[in-house]
């Protein structure tokens, strides 16, 4: 930010945004980045999985959303056709592709007087797209296919978005949604696999099974970034450490916690908000609580309750931000 | 596109022989082109009575529709004329209501109205201006004359299919646009955002403009995206908006900042709980009293639908007389009005050969066209009219002109209406061009989009 162009200073005439439309940024955000997310984490399931121990993988996916119930109160089987079927055609389903682009586009129709033109017009391409898909879409010759297809599409919104969106209050909140959404994402990911991995651990086995890790980092999307930094190998806490303190890694908790505090401290002191204190309050007490020695402490003594922590810390954020600039 | 005794343009001319030069396969293709843009831009208009799908797209003939210089002229300045006798019309009813004084209209049609509002007597908004947007309904009869066919004075939509047809003629047909004059469409936004800054209350020298929406699943709310981009406004429901103190504010995240006109797509019931529709969830409470107070400007005003009513409209000659003077520029239809019992006694004997709509509907809705008409039609719809006289007026039955139409079997002639839109602050500023609808299926006199009507590019060649 140069000097000058703190002198223009907000909120003046027609820079106002409305409320309810920061609320809905958060959630247009937060959806986009919920497709890749599991389209992402369907397709590492299905191509990296494929242990003695189908259903368990399959499974584990449920466990990430907290969708067993829901998942057997449809289906008998946790296989690649149900988990599919329920994550991605399932409109019953809230935490579906189908719900989430239904509600992103939904977000995105009440911001069109906001986006760009070429993001409401990727939005409604990529929506009617996921609209069309069936359960023959899903069957093993189409299926990777079909995630690519899902990524892309979330991809090519966070490029639209980045090359396009004016960036005025409204992206800075667009931007919050997004980063609030990897935090909690990569939280809910790790967690799973330490709860799988949790007796192993505790039994002091040592031998850590590197296809799961593998996947864990894949399913992040950080497997050669890992590879990098730690070329000997997998230990519980560098794996930890990697997706919760690092600051290079895109999806890592930390580096998504800075983005956050960048966005808030500009929406006070580019635009005037006095909004974001108890948000911005949260972040720095995840920062100094965030670090690789708690990591390293924690991964001995479980680290699962520290991740819950971490994930309604994340969720009080987003609360913190409603009501410090919408109102409640 | 051309009529007997229609003055040559050279650009008509032009236009003719590079359409008449297109393999229909091409123009076919563009017509695909166009089609798939709408869908993906999801430029749609919702339709209440399909359930099934909120959205459709409004289709798109490819040909555009021409007006000369001196066609347009004539309805620019017909159009002006009548804004200015629709608001003095208004302005009167609400205050000394001389016209009803002087005989020139019923008492009963004005101040009986069910869309007079008595929270307007004695009120004078900004200007005295009461109908900011004006969408004037005009065909065009068998001997080429331009006739009005209602006035549309509350919130009237359709003008973003204006420019979007537009921007959609550069993108598939730009190769028929080349070195042609024709008059630009793109300044209505920035018009219209001048005439809320001219009627915003006195001494506020950067009024906060805003439009005011039902939301995203109103039919026409797509053009208020489309407006309030064009006007670079913030788009608001009545949850954004609150009145303390008098005035209005918006919840913003900066908390409550001061709105000072609204541009509202809001139907008058709908505005405020607190004076009409106590059951409404869209408007915002203590609005017409801030709007009274002169704190915040509303646009249109309040109670306007008295002037586009159907049975008013029949007086409109005469109000365009009465108040100014002139001779209408624009002629009405010759407009029966079954209350009185001449007008009842020769729409009941010549049902067959017109036009009977009811008074209180838009959009085509309960309306019968005699010669399309079965007889058990035409005898089910005199009982209603007999039964309600009051509800109906006639008019005969035109040769609407026609358009050359993309159709299945070719190019076909298709019949086409007109809404231009006018903006009036301190000025009225007439859109050059409008809204042509057309109606899609052979032989069909009804275009309204919510009956199956598509639309048109309107050129004026300047």
């Amino acid at each position: 930010m140069g000097a000058g162009m703190s002198d223009d200073v907000l909120p003046r005439h027609g820079a106002h945004l409305i409320a309810r439309h920061a609320e809905a940024m958060l959630w247009l955000a937060r959806y986009m980045e919920r497709i890749e997310c599991l389209a992402r984490l369907l397709d590492v399931t299905n191509t990296f999985a494929r242990d003695e121990d189908d259903t368990r993988n399959w499974l584990s996916i449920l466990r990430i959303n907290g969708d067993q119930e829901a998942f057997y109160a449809r289906h008998a089987e946790a296989n690649l056709a149900n988990v599919a079927a329920f994550y991605i055609l399932d409109g019953e389903n809230p935490t579906s592709v189908q719900s989430a682009m239904a509600a992103g586009r939904e977000n995105a129709r009440t911001l069109r007087a906001i986006i760009s033109t070429e993001m409401w017009l990727q939005i409604n391409v990529f929506h009617s797209r996921i609209r069309g898909l069936t359960a023959a879409d899903l069957l093993p010759d189409h299926f990777a296919g079909v995630c690519s297809m899902l990524k892309e599409g979330a991809q090519a919104h966070t490029g639209v978005t980045e090359g396009t969106f004016y960036r005025d209050q409204a992206w800075h909140f667009y931007m919050l949604g997004r980063y609030l959404e990897r935090a909690d994402q990569t939280t809910r990911l790790l967690d799973t696999r330490f709860n799988a991995m949790a007796p192993r651990l505790d039994a002091g086995d040592g031998a850590i099974d590197a296809g799961q890790w593998n996947t864990l980092l894949r399913a992040a999307a950080g497997y050669h970034a890992y590879r990098r930094v730690h070329p000997n190998g997998y230990q519980p806490k560098e794996v930890a450490g990697f997706l919760l303190v690092n600051t290079a890694f895109p999806r890592s908790v930390g580096l998504n916690l800075a983005q956050l505090e960048w966005h808030l401290s500009q929406l006070r002191t580019r635009y005037n908000l006095r909004g974001g204190m108890a948000a911005l309050e949260r972040v720095d007490h995840l920062n100094s609580t965030l670090t690789q020695k708690t990591v390293s402490d924690l991964v001995d003594r479980r680290l699962s309750p520290f991740l819950d922590w971490l994930q309604r810390e994340i969720a009080g954020m987003h609360g913190d931000i409603v009501e410090g600039f919408c109102g409640g | 596109m051309l009529r007997p005794g229609q003055p040559s343009h050279p650009g008509l001319s032009l236009l003719l022989s590079r359409l008449a030069a297109m393999p229909i396969e091409s123009l076919r293709r563009r017509a695909l082109d166009a089609e798939r843009d709408l869908l993906e831009r999801g430029i749609t208009f919702t339709v209440y009575s399909d359930a099934t799908a909120i959205d459709r797209i409004l289709p798109f003939d490819l040909i555009p529709r021409v007006l000369t210089p001196p066609e347009w002229h004539q309805i620019e300045t017909g159009v002006v004329q009548r804004v200015r006798a629709l608001n003095m019309f208004l302005h009167d009813i609400y205050h000394g209501q001389k016209i009803i004084k002087d005989g020139i209209i019923p008492a009963a049609l004005v101040l009986g109205n069910d869309a007079y509002c008595q929270a307007m007597v004695g009120f004078t908004p900004p200007l005295g201006t009461y109908v900011h947007v004006c969408g004037t309904d005009i065909v065009r009869d068998d001997s080429g004359q331009f006739l009005v066919l209602e006035d549309n004075a509350r919130t009237p939509s359709g003008v973003a299919y204006v420019v979007e047809n537009r921007h959609m003629t550069a993108r598939v047909l730009s190769d028929l646009m080349t070195g042609l004059s024709v008059r630009g469409v793109d300044e209505y936004g920035l018009r219209l955002h001048n005439a809320m800054v001219d009627i915003a209350p006195a001494g506020v020298s950067n009024p906060q403009v805003v439009l005011l929406s039902p939301g995203i699943f109103n039919s026409a709310y797509f053009e208020h995206v489309f407006l309030a981009r064009e006007m670079g406004i913030p788009l608001v429901e009545g949850r954004d908006l609150t009145v303390e103190d008098g005035r209005v504010w918006m919840r913003t995240t900066a908390g409550l900042a001061p709105v000072h006109t609204i541009y509202r797509r809001l139907n008058d019931d709908f505005l405020d709980p607190a004076v009409f529709n106590p059951d409404s969830m869209l408007g915002v409470r203590g609005l017409i009293d801030a709007w009274k107070r002169g704190t915040v400007s509303i646009a249109n005003a309040i109670g306007t639908g008295v002037a586009d009513d159907k049975a008013v409209y029949a007086y409109m000659p005469r109000i365009i007389r009465y108040y100014l003077s002139e001779e209408p520029i624009l002629p009405n239809v010759d407009t029966r009005i079954c209350a009185e019992p001449d007008a009842l006694a020769y729409t009941l004997e010549h049902l067959h050969e017109l036009v009977v709509k009811p008074v209180a509907e838009s959009g085509g809705y309960g309306l019968i066209i005699g010669p399309h008409a079965t007889k058990a039609e035409l005898a089910d719809f005199r009982a209603r009219l007999k039964a309600d006289p009051d509800n109906y007026i006639s008019q005969p039955t035109l040769k609407l002109s026609v358009s050359p139409t993309l159709t299945d079997t070719g190019v076909a002639p298709r019949h086409i209406d007109l809404r231009p839109f006018a903006i009036t602050g301190r000025d009225t500023w007439v859109l050059p061009g409008g809204l042509t609808r057309v109606a899609l299926r052979e032989g069909t006199l009804v275009v309204n989009s919510s009956q199956g009507g598509g639309s048109k590019d309107t050129w004026v060649l300047a």
